[in-house]
């Protein structure tokens, strides 16, 4: 069926009806919130001991049997290497057929493909990067895969879309009652916020720590009070890919460039003002972009009340040097996000329910005064696209970009090609986030205000800005990449995934790519 | 095999007695452009005359000029004799050539056999760009290079940057002439000038190419002085020929030259940055001084350029687009200066109207040469003002 935005969804999707989108504001729910079975304590250890052997052991205890959904988080991103180790027991014990729910996937995770070959795994609801998107997109997986954002996995969760049958959350830290966090151990990641929904609505929550510390482990990110079963491994992954030593500011020329067109944006259209707030990614580009903003803050004296992460030295430089009163972050990128979240009281860690929740009451996404993002692809009317590139493959996740979106301004900060692909395309590929709620496109080429904005428009008018139309600068490119690309060969009978919108309803479909 | 860059592809041609073309593609952006690529290559091979061959070309998104100087290059490795030439479509030219006095603060260096920076080069808005056939080659790429810049002249746009091309010496550097004036670059930069007669040559050079391609002769010469006996040439080198628009230094061969280290603080090159800038002077064009190699070091760029600034020249060379910012922000004129220099020309002026052959601010004369300078002040405030002293 067609939906609001003009994109043929399915009406079904691995045997559960589906709404299609109608508007970006979303629809209006009822009943009421799921919840966990009823348990006691009087049937936990009342010495708050609940280690138990072995991951196996846990999963036995927790009822482990085929066609369950098993949900992990990704703050360990890509040095995860104990959800390698979870499905190799789960195959262990001949167990089939399950739905993986991950927050999100790494690269590391090709791991798993076999486990998606032999009917381990039947299919993933999350995203699903590079080789795993690799291997849906040629068809190879079991179920259709359900693609949606931190907001949208919290709303699934809490609206009974998903029953996790069993959480088994990543523990930098955790004591044998099962209060966890982040950021305390040799793979200490900062917060926990990821596993926050799986800790309170699975049946079973299984912590796995390598770093087991006598109670009470504080501050608990997750609360042992929803832990069934708690089991120490010798390393939950790779430290230095857990998080990295180091930033690294893009030095690409170009990137750098765009970077100074949107903090240059930011300033002449009055967002830099004292006390405001804004979100960018750890990208190469957004943190060239935070710099330049630093500049020009320093420069009119500008301090902001907020920042939202995920963190890295480049924001906790803004929170040490007093130019933001407050770091709000989701997830620590580097060494020094980590030690200023454990550190510094101001570094707060937050959740997608905190930021994001559609059945939320409010949402923290739409008081951010600027947020910039990325796209693969955006068209001519703002609409943009997030997890599959021009050639058809799905290759990356949505993250917190749809619900991000809600922002005051949204900025997409993009080249306008790259090698020789088009950005600015007539109708992108996969629609992720609806055009109205998309302000302005920032390129190396110029920067594209839109026109629904009247008040930004008016706004940066009369400025030194590159202004230019969506239009424009796609006849540029287009005359530089050679023409228009050719349309990818996709399958229009074989959905791979689907994309959701943040209240639950089916935004777009991923289709299966003929591979030459 | 070689690794082919991004932005880049390799291209093989073995040519065939019959059989007709057969053209391989490996693509990243296959799926997209592979049709795109293999119509290029059909006729590029029917522009050059190529009917029986099997083509090879490992993509990894060359745009099309790109394809085509590969190609091209390709096919004459093979069959050197082939003069037909396979040229991409060509860009309206922006601005008027063979200005000698435009500001040239900023000349980007883009190394001429790498692709991947020439497409959005001119987006950093510096004054040249120059496409750099010499030291950034190696010597058994040169033919590549040659297609890539000639191309690249062609098809990409620059903006408002001057257009210009760093020739090899000697004859080879002749050999890069016959390639790229056609495409009227607005500059075409000598490495390593010793003497006049090296700039009457290329001159000389210059002028054949625009005969027989009937141009307007409005290519202008920018001689760089590198060495010893260059700086002791440089007043005859400035004034060899009409084309000069300006001299620069290259301090990195000259201190080698004479045999000491370049040290940031430079009173080593102190001596022949005076003598060039000095000496171009005297003959009327601008003086350009040296790169500045160390890109992450900014605040040594700025330093630097404040100083080539007020030694007396007129622009600085860049190796990397960031370093081009600093350097425009280092060559605008002060608040001070500009409001000096308005009151001067106010001064000047105003003793015109009043039929005074003598101009005078307060109780001080002011000679034309000041008049001069305050004009150029407030030309060059046109591209902004910077607020703090230069000190």
């Amino acid at each position: 069926m067609k939906n609001a935005a003009g994109r043929l969804v399915p009406r079904s999707v691995n045997g559960a009806r589906q709404m299609p989108f109608a508007t970006v504001r979303g629809i209006s729910p009822s009943g009421t919130t799921a919840g966990t079975p009823i348990r006691s304590s009087r049937d936990y250890p009342s010495d708050g001991n609940k280690v138990v052997k072995s991951l196996k052991d846990a999963l036995r205890r927790s009822g482990i049997r085929d066609g369950m959904t098993i949900s992990t988080h990704h703050h360990l991103r890509n040095g995860d290497t104990l959800t390698a180790s979870l499905f190799r027991v789960v195959k262990e014990l001949g167990v089939k057929g399950i739905r993986w729910f991950p927050s999100a996937s790494f690269p590391c995770h090709e791991e798993l493909i076999p486990y998606l070959e032999s009917g381990v795994i039947h299919h993933i609801e999350g995203s699903m990067n590079g080789a795993l998107g690799r291997f849906a997109s040629g068809g190879n997986m079991s179920g259709v895969g359900v693609l949606r954002s931190h907001g949208t996995r919290y709303q699934s969760v809490q609206d009974g879309e998903v029953h996790i049958d069993i959480a088994v959350i990543a523990a930098p830290s955790a004591d044998a009652f099962g209060n966890a966090n982040g950021v305390w151990g040799n793979s200490a990641c900062g917060p926990l916020g990821f596993a926050l929904a799986d800790s309170e609505y699975a049946d079973r929550v299984i912590v796995v720590t390598d770093n087991l510390v006598p109670f009470p482990c504080v501050p608990w990110a997750i609360q042992g009070n929803n832990v069934d079963t708690v089991v120490v491994v010798p390393s939950l992954g790779d430290a230095s890919k857990i998080v990295s030593g180091t930033t690294v500011v893009t030095k690409s020329p170009d990137r750098q460039l765009i970077a100074d067109h949107v903090a240059h944006f930011a300033e002449t259209a009055g967002i830099m003002k004292p006390g405001f707030s804004f979100q960018a990614g750890a990208g190469g580009t957004s943190l060239a972009f935070v710099l330049k903003l630093k500049e020009r803050m320093k420069s009119k004296g500008v301090k902001a009340r907020f920042v939202r992460g995920g963190s890295t030295k480049v924001l906790v430089d803004l929170l040490d040097e007093g130019l933001t009163d407050y770091i709000l972050d989701g997830q620590a990128f580097d060494q020094t996000g980590v030690r200023s979240m454990r550190d510094d009281p101001r570094h707060i860690a937050t959740s997608p329910f905190t930021s994001y929740n559609y059945h939320g009451k409010g949402n923290f996404a739409s008081i951010v005064d600027l947020v910039v993002l990325g796209a693969t692809e955006v068209d001519c009317n703002f609409n943009a696209n997030v997890v599959t590139h021009s050639d058809g493959l799905l290759l990356h996740g949505i993250g917190g970009w749809q619900d991000c979106l809600f922002a005051k301004c949204t900025i997409l900060a993009i080249p306008s090609f790259r090698d020789r692909i088009p950005v600015i395309v007539d109708r992108v590929t996969t629609l992720c986030g609806p055009g109205s709620l998309i302000d302005a496109v920032v390129t190396e080429r110029g920067i594209a205000v839109n026109p629904l904005r009247e008040d930004l428009v008016k706004a940066v008018r009369r400025s030194r800005l590159p202004l230019r139309s969506m239009e424009e600068i796609q006849r540029e490119v287009l005359a530089i990449c050679g023409g228009r690309p050719a349309k990818p060969v996709v399958d229009p009978k074989h959905p791979i995934a689907v994309v959701k919108w943040v209240d639950g309803t089916l935004l777009d479909t991923v289709y299966r790519v003929e591979t030459r | 095999m070689e690794e082919t860059a991004r932005s880049d592809c390799t291209v093989t041609c073995s040519f065939k007695e019959r059989g007709g073309l057969i053209v391989d593609i490996q693509s990243k952006v296959g799926s997209l452009y592979g049709n795109a690529i293999k119509d290029q290559v059909e006729e590029g091979c029917r522009a050059l005359g190529v009917t029986d061959a099997v083509i090879h070309i490992v993509d990894q998104g060359a745009l099309p000029f790109v394809l085509a100087a590969r190609l091209e290059a390709a096919v004459k490795r093979g069959r050197p004799k082939i003069s037909a030439e396979f040229l991409p479509g060509k860009q309206p030219a922006r601005q008027t050539r063979g200005v000698k006095d435009r500001p040239r603060r900023s000349r980007l260096y883009l190394p001429g056999n790498e692709p991947k920076f020439m497409a959005n080069a001119g987006l950093h808005r510096p004054d040249m760009v120059i496409l750099d056939l010499e030291d950034s080659v190696a010597p058994s790429e040169k033919d590549k290079a040659r297609f890539l810049v000639r191309n690249a002249l062609r098809s990409v746009d620059f903006f408002d940057a001057e257009r210009c091309v760093r020739i090899n010496q000697g004859a080879l550097g002749v050999e890069d002439l016959a390639m790229v004036v056609p495409q009227f670059p607005d500059v075409i930069l000598v490495p390593k000038c010793e003497d006049a007669d090296t700039v009457r040559s290329i001159a000389d050079a210059i002028q054949k190419v625009e005969h027989e391609h009937h141009l307007s002769g409005e290519t202008l010469i920018l001689p760089i002085i590198e060495s010893a006996l260059g700086v002791v040439n440089a007043y005859a080198i400035a004034s060899s020929s009409h084309r000069v628009c300006a001299l620069a230094i290259g301090l990195e061969d000259y201190t080698a030259d004479i045999g000491v280290e370049r040290t940031e603080e430079g009173r080593e090159s102190f001596y022949a940055r005076m003598s060039v800038m000095t000496n171009a002077k005297a003959v009327g064009v601008q003086a350009l001084d040296s790169v500045w190699s160390d890109v992450e070091d900014l605040d040594g760029l700025r330093r630097s350029t404040l100083e080539a600034k007020a030694l007396g020249f007129d622009g600085k060379g860049c190796i990397h687009p960031r370093q081009i910012a600093v350097v425009h922000d280092a060559f605008k004129p002060t608040t001070a200066e500009v409001e000096k220099a308005s009151q001067i020309v106010a001064a000047a002026e105003a003793a015109r109207k009043s039929g005074l052959g003598v101009v005078s601010l307060g109780s001080k004369m002011i000679d034309a040469p000041v008049i001069l300078r305050a004009h150029r002040i407030l030309r060059m405030a046109t591209f902004g003002v910077r607020e703090e002293d230069p000190n």
